[in-house]
């Protein structure tokens, strides 16, 4: 009898216990996620937006990738790396016995066709697409060789350190070269990678729909099937979050991440992200050109509160032209600090004539570094207006305002970088050196010439050594500091709301996971 | 109905979409932003922004642009879409079905609700029902779509979940596509659980979208009714001793039918273009979503493709009006 009772015991209590464990990863179900918009183009070699990267992710891999929660490489389709001593050579070694979704074995061919589709204007895949953002990519690769089955050398003119990291960004993908071949240049409405899921069904802005990968060559996903749903309106993702329509809900406004927050059945995770929002000051026109004006910008506004008003929170303030969560960072800077005072010194100084009007043009889209533009605009012209700079607002449409920024027509411009790459050359050498100002089309908008900052970022470009390279832009950063190009404004925080019943939910710093190990309770 | 008379009207079909091909042609090309530039972003760098503008022909001139659009269009091809590279035609397909499905089933809520509404307040003129049915079409006319159809999601689908929220089929379930509208595919197929499943998707977007042509159908119904209910050959229809619903049905209201068609054409027009707000809301994956998100990211071909596909349902729309008008009046004759 007395056996009886403890069976029962056990089958009557533990046991539902450790069956519903939430420890306990368990397979099965289909993850529903909810986000506010479709997809463009799941050939990620072409993906220009979010929403096409979140998804092409899931079905598509790379030879390296970024770390589960950090932005540290490492290996994927790739086992392992060497670069030659000269620095212009990178040889991977492949995995092996890896599979693409409709069969056919993925080997050095593949990574070959992958690649040189996008480089090599004479390969027979070129034609079928628009290879864009080519600098963040594979733009340096001079020379792809095929050295055997397995093994796949790149050759660069120059020694290129980035480029490691580049291969880790989406615009880096390896596909099926049959799938290539028979679908030319639709194959971004039918992606076949090597990746954890399948990519099954496509209904344009309604539904995505992927599958387990059952013959992955790594560990398997443990949800059956991804479908990604586009709710265009935030309120409605909310109420699908709460009424558990959906597990995730992306891109929430700030008020909706308070109510998701106070949802017992919901959760809310967070990390800093890798972009920043920046006010560029024009370095060539005649006020802008003193350091003394510049620096009288800088403590003339109060970051804190843009971050408390326009970000509600949702940011931290920015010294750096790039964000803590990458390596290089210069912590020792001490920022400049919000004062009013100094700043009207500061423009007594440089005999700033009170009567001069500076154009701030404020970007007509919103962006995570960014959400406000038009507000947080008008906090910056009030703010300059107490010390006695006259601001005046220019609004563009979003077209025309790239280009003539990119032209140098504005005195002071608000703009914004993520650093999908997560390297420090990608804001430093991409947005604050001598090269990149030249107009028209300057990625450096406030047109600032550092012949000492350039030299600095070309020769971490050219190390491999990675101390040594954070050594030259811990520099960097101390010049960017003193002379006062940008004001930098904001790392904003990048959030993930989703129901509870999911576990072991990734984020990175720049939002993009693969969400092999996520499970639901069933 | 002379034959005609409606392939005249057909070749202004013609005329009309080669003025919409060059007015919306250039009207696209004088709103300022740059579709390469707005592709890449804040990422681009000037020798790509060079290279895409080239690959996606905005290089050659307005008249060589126009010219190889207009060769293509003729020949069916209305190009690929500069954002997602897929040819218009496949994009605008599946989102038009989408999008005819719903402003079908909006009109029809609109008209059988919009007429029963305004023959109630027409007969019992000044009496309750009239007050409360004419409060409610002022009510319909003036709410805003955005926030209604918040409210019913928010009560029907959360608070009360009787309805589902989104979408035009519940998650995983499919139809045989054969014409794309959900409702026709699966009983076509036999599967009334889909049929069922949409139906419950489609009432809360379409009664949303209705909200609007009902309470103007309903005012514009009551007011003809009026003016109908008072002619003489009414009278005489209730002198010879019909029953009143017979008076209503057959001899008033037929007369009083012109105008709401009018209205009713008008209105499914402004449907098929126009239920951006609706789609939104409900996430349908309809053409006006598409053509508002395709405007925005300046995507001329898709732009072009959609207009002119608005064009030809409006044209076509207004011929069907017309020839509904033959069949309701005797007295309207086409002036051959």
């Amino acid at each position: 009898m007395k056996k009886w009772c403890v069976v029962l015991f056990v089958i009557v209590f533990i046991w539902p216990l450790l069956a519903f464990s939430s420890d306990n990863p368990v397979t099965g179900g289909t993850l529903i996620w909810g986000r506010g918009g479709d997809s463009v183009n799941l050939d990620l070699a072409q993906a220009t937006d979010g929403e096409s990267i979140k998804a092409g992710i899931q079905v598509l891999e790379n030879l390296v990738i970024f770390g589960k929660d950090s932005m540290d490489v490492e290996p994927q389709l790739a086992e392992s790396w060497t670069v030659s001593d000269d620095g212009m050579t990178w040889t991977f070694k492949l995995r092996k016995g890896v599979r693409f979704h409709d069969g056919t074995p993925f080997n050095a061919k593949a990574v070959y066709d992958s690649f040189a589709r996008i480089i090599d204007k004479s390969h027979p895949f070129h034609g079928y697409g628009k290879w864009v953002y080519l600098s963040l990519s594979l733009g340096q690769v001079s020379e792809i060789k095929v050295i055997d089955d397995y093994t796949i050398a790149l050759l660069t003119q120059k020694p290129y350190a980035p480029l490691l990291n580049n291969l880790a960004l989406w615009l880096c993908p390896i596909l099926s070269p049959k799938a290539m071949a028979e679908h030319k240049d639709q194959i971004g409405l039918h992606p076949v990678g090597t990746g954890p899921f399948k990519f099954v069904k496509w209904v344009k802005d309604d539904q995505i729909i992927l599958e387990r990968n059952a013959d992955y060559w790594g560990e398997k996903a443990k949800v059956d099937k991804i479908i990604l749903k586009s709710i265009p309106e935030p309120s409605a993702r909310l109420m699908a979050l709460q009424s558990g329509t959906v597990d995730i809900a992306d891109d929430l406004d700030p008020d909706s991440i308070t109510l998701v927050k106070k949802d017992a059945k919901l959760a809310v995770i967070d990390r800093p992200s890798v972009n920043v929002g920046y006010l560029a000051l024009n370095t060539e026109k005649p006020v802008l050109k003193d350091v003394r004006v510049r620096r009288a910008i800088s403590h003339a506004i109060d970051k804190e509160t843009i971050i408390k008003t326009i970000f509600q929170g949702l940011a931290i303030a920015a010294k750096n032209p790039f964000a803590p969560s990458i390596w290089g960072y210069n912590d020792a800077i001490e920022p400049y600090e919000f004062n009013p005072e100094k700043a009207k010194e500061l423009l007594k100084a440089a005999g700033f004539d009170q009567n001069e009007e500076l154009e701030l043009w404020a970007m007509p889209v919103s962006r995570a570094y960014m959400p406000e533009p038009v507000k947080t605009a008008e906090l910056i012209q009030a703010y300059l207006a107490s010390v006695g700079i006259k601001a005046k607002i220019v609004r563009l449409d979003w077209g025309t305002y790239l280009k003539k920024t990119a032209n140098g027509e504005h005195d002071m411009c608000m703009l914004g970088w993520l650093g999908g790459n997560a390297d420090p050359d990608n804001f430093l050498y991409g947005l604050l050196s001598a090269d990149t100002a030249k107009t028209p089309g300057a990625a450096n908008v406030a047109l600032w010439k550092s012949a000492e900052f350039t030299e600095l970022c070309l020769k971490a470009q050219r190390t491999f050594d990675k101390d040594e390279r954070i050594k030259y832009y811990l520099k960097a950063q101390e010049i960017f500091h003193d002379e006062a190009p940008w004001v930098p404004i904001a790392h904003s925080t990048i959030v993930r709301c989703y129901n509870k019943r999911l576990h072991d939910v990734p984020l990175r710093p720049n939002g993009l996971n693969s969400f092999q190990m996520v499970w639901k309770e069933q | 109905m002379p034959l005609g008379y409606i392939s005249r009207r057909l070749f202004h079909l013609v005329l009309i979409l080669f003025g919409v091909s060059i007015l919306v042609f250039l009207m696209l090309r004088m709103i300022p932003g740059d579709p390469a530039q707005l592709l890449l972003g804040e990422y681009a760098n000037p020798e790509e922004l060079a290279r895409l503008r080239t690959q996606l022909g905005l290089d050659k001139s307005y008249l060589t642009q126009y010219w190889i659009y207009l060769k293509n269009t003729l020949q069916g091809d209305f190009g690929n879409s500069v954002r997602t590279g897929a040819p218009v035609v496949d994009e605008i397909g599946v989102r038009l079905v989408a999008t005819i499905e719903l402003s079908m089933a909006a009109m029809l809520i609109a008209t059988l609700f919009g007429i029963a509404a305004g023959v109630v307040s027409a007969v019992k003129q000044y009496s309750i029902l009239d007050y409360a049915s004419m409060f409610l079409a002022l009510v319909g006319v003036s709410m805003p779509i955005f926030w209604l159809g918040l409210m019913l999601i928010y009560l029907l689908a959360v608070k009360f979940p009787i309805l589902p929220m989104m979408g035009r089929l519940s998650m995983g379930l499919e139809t045989t596509p054969l014409t794309g509208l959900v409702m026709i595919d699966s009983l076509i197929a036999g599967q009334f659980g889909a049929f069922w499943d949409g139906l419950r998707h489609l009432l809360l977007p379409a009664f949303t979208l209705a909200t609007i042509p009902m309470a103007i159908v309903a005012r514009i119904t009551r007011s003809s009714m009026l003016e109908v209910l008072n002619r003489d050959y009414v009278r005489t229809a209730r002198a010879k001793g019909l029953g009143e619903a017979v008076v209503i049905l057959r001899h008033a209201l037929r007369n009083a039918f012109l105008p709401v068609v009018t209205v009713l054409g008008l209105n499914l027009g402004l449907l098929l273009g126009g239920a951006v707000l609706t789609e939104t809301i409900f996430s349908w994956p309809g053409l006006g979503r598409y053509v508002v998100d395709s405007l925005m990211g300046r995507d001329y071909a898709a732009v072009q493709g959609c207009i002119l596909i608005f064009a030809v349902l409006m044209v076509l729309i207004n011929l069907a009006v017309d020839m509904i008008y033959v069949l309701l009046d005797p007295r309207i004759r086409v002036q051959e």
